[in-house]
This record gives structure tokens, sequence and C-alpha cells, in this order.
């Protein structure tokens, strides 16, 4: 099939679609390159039509320097970490639980994966003022029912506030891939490990969860390209106070609260940096699950 | 020891009763093939002995312990599952290390029982594969070592060469013989194919429907069949079932011939039936011919290899007298 003049005609046909996806791609990639090297400050008058003032590595320095700087990419890791934790340990729970069979699984089974659903501006703030708030939330009338002083989540304990939020939303994520999983598992081998006398906790270990580790693998890749990019969230419940700052919210601030595009494309590139130093450390750590 | 009883046992799954109340003995040391139809509850059967499926009542009983309620690992039995459900990311030596570590036998221990299953099944150069690396007939080995290294008092095989091509199935049959042989322990066999039953059991269970229609050796049930579904199940080709003025003739409502209890000549003789050649199956020791016999309806007849008779030819059978089984109208037995 595969002759000379179909592969050239494929590659022909081929042609606009990888021209589009490379340009989106290198398009804003060179514009952050181009933009992190210059002074740009367009409330000060800089603009494209007057041409922008080369400053070197000095977006770069003062970017890395700032104080905010060290603290956002701590946070990032944490709710990163967390998140992930949350989701596989919870997620890897709930699929083994959905998997029995029980009356109402069909409608259990979309209730645990509505909060997917749910935009993340929106379930932010229904966990803001419907659960977190401490005069009106529910978390605050249930403490203060039983004599105790409401807790101000946000501001008390922030990262762990939106790590639960976040979990909260990935959660099914998680549990559908790892349920999938789950239903794949051969049930022979569970019986069989059972008459070889294997325990439910060590049937967990040595098949069940060996049979997970390529779904958990998924979970975690997948989820940290997205976790490492969360704003709404952010955005919505605590603006960036409280050491939530993350990396994408440091740069969003830079951007357009400080108005200073240089800087703000500098500290694009070591978000850059950054997801790819997470992405070789997963791949090396993960990685192999995926090619057995 | 693994003497097994079971004592009115029943299954129901839901409404569906499975199993009415059965009884069975088998004996220390016994082959015992569970034969029958697909569906007809020899694989529950095997799982109610194994544990795998609670009984809805009655007992079982393994060396005359009351074992109903104990749990598969407390039976001290080992099974050996139609798909070999080996564990897929563990190394060959792991798999059959499995149940020695999980009863906590020490590391040592192991290493040498591991080595000797290996050497008896001729796993040794596999050892440290992946079950994914391994044919069929390996995997299965693999999924015998990890029974045998247990030691338990009873094998269960639930259907395991219906994944395995033909020679394969044959070597197999073989060499799980010649493991019964050697370790002399009860094993229970299910299979819905009769040829395995008949050449590897020393008794037979015929299942039908969950009910046990006969049990005894392979000869018994070929040459005394109690009714007409075990002697239309054990033999191949089946036998043959003729109605009406023939089988009146005997007495009966309907008589079983076997086509190997057939005289098939061209030559007419006393006693002898017409009929005329239909297709016929050359085996190259055996020919089996399918003959019109008129009112007595297509039959099927072995004759030797070289026969010289063409499709449409005429010939006469005779069916050997001694070897006619006679029927009631409801399928059980005429004695003779």
């Amino acid at each position: 099939m595969a002759t000379q003049h179909s592969r050239s005609a494929a590659r022909f046909m081929m042609a606009p679609a990888v021209i589009l996806l490379l340009g989106w791609m290198l398009v804003p990639l060179v514009m952050t390159l181009f933009f992190s090297f210059k002074k740009y400050l367009p409330l000060r008058g800089d603009s494209m039509a007057n041409g922008l003032e080369w400053v070197g590595f000095e977006n770069y320095v003062r970017f890395i320097s700032s104080s905010s700087f060290w603290p956002s990419i701590s946070a990032t890791l944490i709710i990163v970490g967390g998140v992930l934790l949350i989701t596989v340990v919870f997620g890897i729970a709930l699929a083994l639980l959905l998997d029995q069979p029980m009356w109402g699984q069909g409608i259990v089974r979309i209730l645990v994966i509505a909060p997917f659903f749910v935009m993340p501006t929106v379930s932010a703030l229904l966990w803001k003022n419907m659960f977190m708030d401490p005069v009106n939330g529910f978390f605050a009338h249930m403490l203060k029912s039983v004599g105790m002083q409401p807790i101000e989540f946000l501001s008390q304990h922030s990262l762990l506030s939106i790590i639960t939020i976040v979990s909260w939303q990935w959660l099914p994520f998680a549990t559908l891939i790892l349920l999938t999983a789950t239903q794949s598992l051969d049930g022979e081998q569970l019986e069989a490990a059972e008459m070889d006398g294997a325990s439910w906790p060590s049937r967990f270990i040595h098949i069940i969860l060996p049979h997970l580790s390529r779904a958990i693998t998924v979970v975690i890749l997948i989820q940290t390209i997205f976790l490492l990019g969360i704003f709404a969230e952010i955005f919505v419940t605590t603006g960036g106070a409280f050491g939530t700052k993350t990396l994408t919210y440091l740069i969003y601030q830079r951007v357009l609260e400080s108005q200073n595009v240089g800087l703000g494309s500098a500290g694009g590139v070591y978000a850059i940096i950054l997801a790819n130093i997470v992405a070789i450390f997963l791949m090396r750590i993960v990685g192999k699950n995926l090619d057995a | 020891m693994g003497r097994i009883t079971l004592k009115q046992v029943t299954k129901t799954f839901g409404d569906v009763n499975v199993i009415p109340p059965l009884d069975l003995e088998i004996n220390d040391g016994e082959f015992v093939v569970f034969v029958g139809p697909s569906g007809c509850g020899k694989s529950t059967l095997l799982r109610l002995i194994a544990g795998l499926e609670d009984v809805t009542s009655g007992v079982i009983e393994i060396d005359g312990t009351d074992a109903t309620h104990l749990p598969p690992a407390k039976r001290g039995l080992a099974m050996v599952f139609q798909s070999y459900a080996l564990y897929p990311h563990m190394s060959v030596r792991k798999n059959i290390a499995f149940p020695l570590k999980m009863a906590g036998i020490d590391q040592q221990a192991i290493e040498e029982k591991v080595t000797s299953a290996a050497k008896v099944l001729n796993l040794t150069d596999y050892l440290e594969r992946r079950p994914g690396q391994l044919s069929g007939g390996q995997r299965q080995r693999v999924a015998i070592g990890r029974a045998i290294v247990r030691e338990p008092e009873a094998f269960l095989f639930d259907e395991p060469l219906s994944n395995l091509d033909a020679a394969l199935r044959v070597n197999m049959r073989l060499e799980i013989s010649q493991l019964h042989q050697d370790l002399a322990t009860t094993m229970i066999y299910v299979t819905h194919d009769q040829v395995e039953a008949m050449t590897m059991a020393d008794k037979i269970v015929v299942l039908q429907a969950g009910i046990i229609e006969q049990v005894g050796s392979p000869l018994e049930l070929y040459n005394s069949p109690a009714n007409q579904f075990v002697a239309g199940f054990i033999g191949s080709p089946k036998m043959n079932f003729i109605g009406g003025k023939t089988a009146a003739e005997h007495k009966a409502e309907t008589i079983g011939v076997r086509p190997e209890h057939f005289i098939l000549s061209d030559k007419k003789s006393a006693g002898a039936w017409e009929a005329r050649i239909g297709v016929a199956e050359h085996l190259g020791s055996d020919t089996f011919f399918h003959v019109d016999a008129g009112d007595k309806g297509i039959l099927t007849v072995r004759a030797i290899g070289e026969m010289g008779l063409r499709h449409g030819d005429k010939c006469w059978i005779t069916p050997d007298k001694n070897r006619i089984h006679r029927f009631t109208a409801d399928g059980k037995t005429i004695g003779k």
C-alpha cells in the first residue's frame, strides 16, 4: 500500500494540520521568549510600535530574586503533590468500592463523576461560600452547633483548603480511570490468589496494585500537567494571598497587576523549565510502568 | 489424604437451582473427572468444593472434617484455572513461590521447592520469564507448578486444556496423568470433552443439569450406561439410537448400538440391515461411514481403513447382538 507516491501524498495532505499546530505552539513560545528579553511596561508608554528596549537577562534575574519566587515554587509543588496523593489514594478506594455489585450502581457512578463536570470557578465559589465561609458556611454552622469557634479555612489553612477543593474536582477523573482498570482485572487471578492463601491485604498489594500501576501512572501524568497550571481556584478563593501564590499566579500578577509584560514572560519561561523538570522526574519514576 | 464427601449439597443462584441435592464420594488418590455438556453445573460443583462459592445447603467434608464454611485457603486444595490465572507482573519463579510466600515459609525452603517443582515440570530455563513470554503449554505447566508446591490434599482442574491446540492437549493429558501417578494425590478434573474423561479418569461423574447421571469407571460407563444420556455422551462417535419397529422387536422404546459394534459388509447375511453408503470419514486406521438405513434413519458405522465402498453403494450392516443397549421411553436402560 505504502508506495513512494502515496507516502508523499500523505505528507502533503498532513502538512496544513502540522503547520497549524506547530504555529499554534511556536508563535506564543517565540513571543514569550522575545518579550522576556525586553523591557515592556505598557502603562509607561512601551509598545511594539515604538520599539522595545533590549535588557538581556535582567527580567530573569529580577523574577528569580523576587521574595515571592521560591514560596511560589513550593506552593505549586505542595498543591500538586497534595492533590495527587489524595486523588490517587481515594481514587483507588472509590474504584474498588464502585466495582462491587450494589443496588443503584449506575446512579451512584454518575454522582461520583459529577464534580468533574462543574467548572473550576463554580466549584471554587461553591466551596468558598457554602462550606468554608466562617459566618455562613456549612462547616462553620457545624462547629458552632457543638459550641466551637468557626475556622477561617481560606486564611488559616489556605493551602489545605485549596488542595481540598482541587482534589474534589479531580477525584472523579482518577476514580473513573482507576475503575476501568479495576474492571479489567481477571477475576480468576483474585480467586487463584485466594486459593493460594493470600489475605485481602496481600491480594491488594500483590495482585490489585500491580494491575493498577499503569492506570495510576496515567492518572499522575495527566493530572500533573493540568495541576501545574491551576489558576481559577486560587483567583476565586484567596486571590493569591496567605501563601497560595503559585508560579502561574505569580506570572499572572506580574503581567496583569504590575503590567510588566517582560517580567511575566521571564516567569513564563521559568514555568516551562519547571514543568519539564517535573515531567522528567515523573517519567523516570513511573515511566517504566508504561513500557511493560 | 484427600477424601472428599459431598452430602446433600445444593446451590441456587437467585431463583435458578443450579445443583439439586447431590451426594458424591471421592476417595483418596482417585482421579475423578466431572464431565457433562456446558452449563451442566460441573464447574459450579468444582467451585463449591474449592470454596469459591458458598453452598446453599448441605455439607462438604474433606478428610472427614466439615469444611463447608472453611475459606478456600484453609481447605488444603489447589486449583488450576481454565485461563491459568497466572500473575502477569511476576516472574515464573515468583508465581510458583506465591502460595509458599503467603504461607510464610522461609526463603530457603521456598527456593528448594520452586526449583524441584520447576525440574519436574521442565520449567527450569524459564524461571525468570514473565507469563506473557511463555507459550500456552508452558503457562499451563506454571499453573500446575503453582498448585503442586503447596502439596495440597487434592488438585482441582477447571477445564485446564481447553485453551491449548489439539496436539498439545494430548501431550498435557499424558503429563497430567503421569503427575497423578507420581504424586498419587486426589485430582478432580472438570471437562466437557468425553475423550479427556475416558483417557484420564479412574472415576467419571457424568452430570446433566446439576444431576449426577452416573458414576463409574470409564469402561463401566462405556459398557453399561445407566441411561440414554450417558450412552450418548460417552463414546466417540456417538451411539446410534434407533426407535420404532426395530426397537419394538427388542421390546424397548429405543435401542442403541455404538458405531464400532456394527459389522459392515457388501454381502447380504442373516440378521443384517440393508443400507446405502452416505458420507465417509477416513481416519486412516478407521473409516466412519454414515449410512442411510431406511426407516432406521442415518447410522454411523465404523469399518476398517480400506473398505472399497463408495458413496451410494448398497451395503449390509449387522449389529452385535450382545452389544445392543435397550432404553425405556424415559431414557432408562433396560437390564439384559
